[in-house]
């Protein structure tokens, strides 16, 4: 495949005898070498931490929800570990599982319970559940043995490996470790991190590429809940006795402080991170007193002069690779073209939305039919803006119905219409900005309902296609945030092309672009119309509409006042005196 | 009997200082989208300075509570100035991470000043109270109630009457807006970190004497004032302001 370079996956496989090499070269040297007692301990601390911290690089650093309860789930991993070994005599691993599935099944409870609502909720629900679970650990001694904590905490027992020695058991954390790192690391180029990185770029965009926003972040959140259980049991067993002020909020701040300051957008930033933060206060233990108001000072100044931690410096120093110049396959839009007598893809039949007394849109009727390019124009105010709100989901309509390829989705999701084969693009561009060109379409190629949404191979074929299309190949590994406001503009078209959408629907894609690049829009658009793409667009471009429109809806004050091919209805009176004010042949003509 | 009134009494006092602590919260939020972690903390510092000013310093009550209340306005600058407006570009997670850390360092910078152990103010006034048809009316929540719908009158007062309040308010609606119109919005913004930090303090300050004073009060009074916030609505001001009573309320008649 001529991509092969550009594929993410491709590097992460190509990792994996590494990764083996490197899992065997540490457990030779944890068993090789007796460890210190001293040292031991905090390399165990450093591990068990680590797995925890890169629980928060899923759902702050991937899905942007910030999580203050870390050492919560942490302490209910490392209950679930001691109780079960100490009072219910269960075996380490089934005591570590019966730790992990508890985390899981709170982190899950607190994600529904506050994930629908903006970010600084989860943040304030976390914090109360911190403060809870300390209550509960220290108070509720008949079950969790109080302030006192849980002694001889037993490690596994598996027969020939000797886990109960120091240095084996840390073989087994380093281990678990790695694994953790190597899935968070393969996680960012997964479909579902994609996915992540897309709700906390921007939610609304996210949705209207398919991707369901509520579920994405309580499936990150679950998943630093697992990460924060895991390693607090093979923490329990690392140092067989726990106390409850061991997972207090402090912690939990700790924790945080370490991804922030190894960078929470990679594991190794975790890595780094917790390593320094477990080894600096042994070195300065003369700030034993005052160390967390060193970290929540940290804190500040790391988000101020280092947004991206210490692993973030290094992205400076690598190169993308090459994006391969072979020739790709080209996009499947031919396979859309439309007949003479079209059957109509989105049907809309009196769609009504009033704020409050204001009817924004009254009763406004609409047939796209397939292969055409429909333009929806109208003054400003007229109601063009509500009606692609509420066609694309953002608003529920007060009244009337929306039918795409002939299923009704009126009450339903804007996710769920991207599944139905509605794509679009936003009058104030919204793309990815942590995430490359490549990888913005990559997510519009992942539309559930695409046809090679599942695979990933031909996930980056179909989005190297599109960016063909746009002539923005050579740009794939390219931040988005780094190219022109008019070429993100194309980043968008390509982010939707790649979904292989039933309708395409741009939002007025003309505004804020110079007359160049607005002169190689309408040729875009017209390549496009050439492939028989369905196409909605709706804009004040006059010229733009002319050239490419084969229908035109028009709005004023929420009617439809005109609807008909291009000639009729820009020299319909009404129109002229709506739209254009005074009569000008120019325009109209 | 008169043990309604009597919890009604004393849950619209805690709620008074809720109300407070939320209506300086969602000032933030409105004015600068910033949700602030740290809003307790503004409490807890308040009732501190007045600990250092009466009890260290020995300065006079009634003196040392305008200079309690402007070193606080001071703070909240300061404050702006090192988590919000390095931030103010990059969205709302950062600046919500970074009061966070603002919340913890003022805590802990406390803690290791002043220890765990609380300290104690005294009220405004000497008496205890007094009894009104068997309600027993402690003066400190009557200072409490007549102190917080005083600050409110005032706030409605500055917001609808005078030009100042109608940039503050145009900046909360649409800093860009106003800025093309001439408004300084970051001076704006400013006015409303001082302000609502002042308010924060003035709650920490009435509430002393009803709770102690320690280092945990900021928790507490900001997990409340984000309870306040979320009962009345969020980024609502009459919202907040009810919020805070309800939950004072609410609290006051669960604990009896």
């Amino acid at each position: 495949m001529a991509a092969a370079p550009a594929v993410p996956q491709a590097r992460a496989w190509r990792g994996l005898p590494a990764l083996a090499a490197a899992i065997v070269g540490v457990l030779a040297l944890a068993s090789l070498v007796p460890e210190q007692g001293y040292t031991l301990n905090i390399v165990m601390q450093a591990a068990t931490y680590s797995i925890a911290v890169a629980g928060l690089v899923v759902v702050l650093g991937y899905c942007g929800q910030i999580s203050l309860a870390q050492a919560a789930f942490f302490g209910l991993g490392a209950y679930g570990v001691a109780l079960g070994t100490v009072d219910f005599g269960l075996p380490f691993f089934v005591a570590l599982l019966a730790g992990v599935v508890s985390a899981t099944v709170f982190g899950v409870a607190l994600g529904l319970a506050s994930l629908r609502l903006g970010g600084h909720y989860l943040a304030m629900v976390t914090i109360s559940f911190q403060q809870i679970l300390t209550l509960v650990l220290t108070n509720w001694a008949g079950l969790t043995h109080g302030p006192d904590g849980v002694k001889n905490i037993a490690r596994p027992s598996v027969p020939g490996l000797r886990l109960d020695n120091g240095d084996h058991y840390l073989g087994l954390c380093l281990v678990t470790l790695m694994g953790v790192t190597w899935y968070i690391w393969r996680l960012k180029t997964t479909r579902l991190g994609r996915a992540m990185q897309a709700v906390r770029d921007n939610e609304i965009a996210a949705s209207t590429c398919g991707i369901d926003i509520f579920g994405t972040k309580v499936l990150a959140f679950g998943i630093s809940a697992v990460l924060g259980g895991l390693g607090g049991g093979l923490f329990a067993g690392a140092f067989s006795y726990i106390s409850p002020d061991q997972f207090g909020f402090g912690e939990s701040i700790v924790l945080l402080t370490m991804a922030l300051l190894g960078g929470v957008q990679s594991p190794f930033g975790a890595l780094l991170g917790t390593g320094l933060l477990v080894i600096l206060p042994e070195w300065l233990r003369f700030l034993r007193q005052v160390y967390l108001a060193v970290y929540g000072a940290a804190v500040i100044l790391i988000m101020v002069f280092l947004p991206d931690g210490l692993w973030g410096l290094t992205h400076r120093l690598r190169r993308p690779a090459p994006v391969g110049n072979g020739a790709v396959t080209p996009l499947p839009l031919l396979s859309q073209r439309g007949t003479e007598t079209a059957e109509v893809v989105m049907a809309i039949d009196g769609l009504a939305k009033h704020f409050g007394g204001l009817k924004a849109l009254d009763g406004v009727d609409m047939a796209v039919r397939r292969g055409t390019v429909h333009a929806l124009i109208g003054p400003n105010g007229s109601g063009k803006t509500t009606f692609i709100n509420v066609v694309t989901g953002l608003y529920r309509p007060t009244a009337g119905r929306i039918a795409i390829a002939g299923q009704d989705v009126t009450g339903t999701a804007p996710h769920q219409r991207t599944r139905r084969g509605l794509a679009r693009t936003f009058q104030n561009i919204r793309v990815f900005r942590g995430m490359t060109v490549l990888e913005n379409v990559m997510v519009g190629a992942e539309r559930p309902g695409n046809d090679i949404a599942e695979q990933p191979a031909l996930v980056v074929e179909r989005a190297l296609a599109a960016l063909d299309f746009v002539g923005l190949r050579s740009d794939a590994h390219r931040m988005v945030g780094t190219l022109s406001y008019g070429t993100q503009r194309y980043v968008e078209i390509a982010r939707a092309l790649a979904g292989s959408p039933q309708v395409l629907l741009l939002d007025e894609p003309a505004a804020g672009l110079n007359l160049s690049e607005k002169h190689e829009l309408g040729l875009l658009l017209r390549r496009l119309k050439g492939h028989g793409l369905t196409i909605l667009i709706v804009d004040h471009d006059m010229n733009l509409v002319e050239q490419v429109a084969d229908h035109i809806t028009v709005l004023n004050f929420g009617r439809r006042i005109a609807d008909g091919g291009p000639r009729d209805v820009l020299s319909h009176p009404d129109v002229i005196a709506a739209y254009l004010g005074e009569p000008r042949q120019d325009a109209a003509a | 009997m008169s043990l309604v009134p009597q919890l009604l009494f004393t849950g619209v006092g805690i709620g008074a200082i809720y109300a407070l602590v939320a209506l300086g919260f969602v000032l933030l939020i409105r004015a600068a989208s910033v949700v602030n972690f740290a809003q307790g903390e503004f409490s807890m510092l308040g009732a501190y300075a007045m600990v250092v000013l009466s009890s260290l310093l020995g300065v006079p009550y009634w003196v040392a509570l305008p200079i309690a209340i402007v070193l606080m306005a001071g703070f909240g600058v300061l404050f702006a100035g090192a988590t919000y407006w390095p931030l103010r570009h990059r969205g709302q997670l950062p600046v919500i991470i970074s009061t966070i850390g603002a919340s913890i360092f003022l805590a802990n910078t406390v803690l290791a000043l002043y220890g765990p152990s609380p300290e104690v103010l005294p009220g405004l006034f000497d008496t205890p109270g007094f009894e009104v048809g068997g309600v027993f009316m402690d003066s400190q929540y009557v200072a409490i109630m007549v102190t917080a719908a005083a600050m409110l009158l005032l706030q409605f007062l500055i917001f609808e009457k005078t030009l100042l309040g109608k940039k503050l308010q145009a900046t909360s609606q649409d800093k860009e807006m106003a800025s093309l119109l001439g408004i300084p919005v970051a001076l704006m913004v400013l006015i409303t970190f001082a302000y609502s930090a002042a308010l924060g303090g003035l709650a920490g300050i009435l509430v002393a004497p009803v709770l102690f004073v320690s280092v945990g009060m900021g928790t507490i009074i900001s997990l409340k004032a984000f309870a306040a916030n979320i009962i009345g609505g969020f980024g609502s001001i009459p919202g907040a302001i009810l919020g805070g009573l309800a939950l004072g309320i609410v609290e006051t008649y669960g604990a009896a």
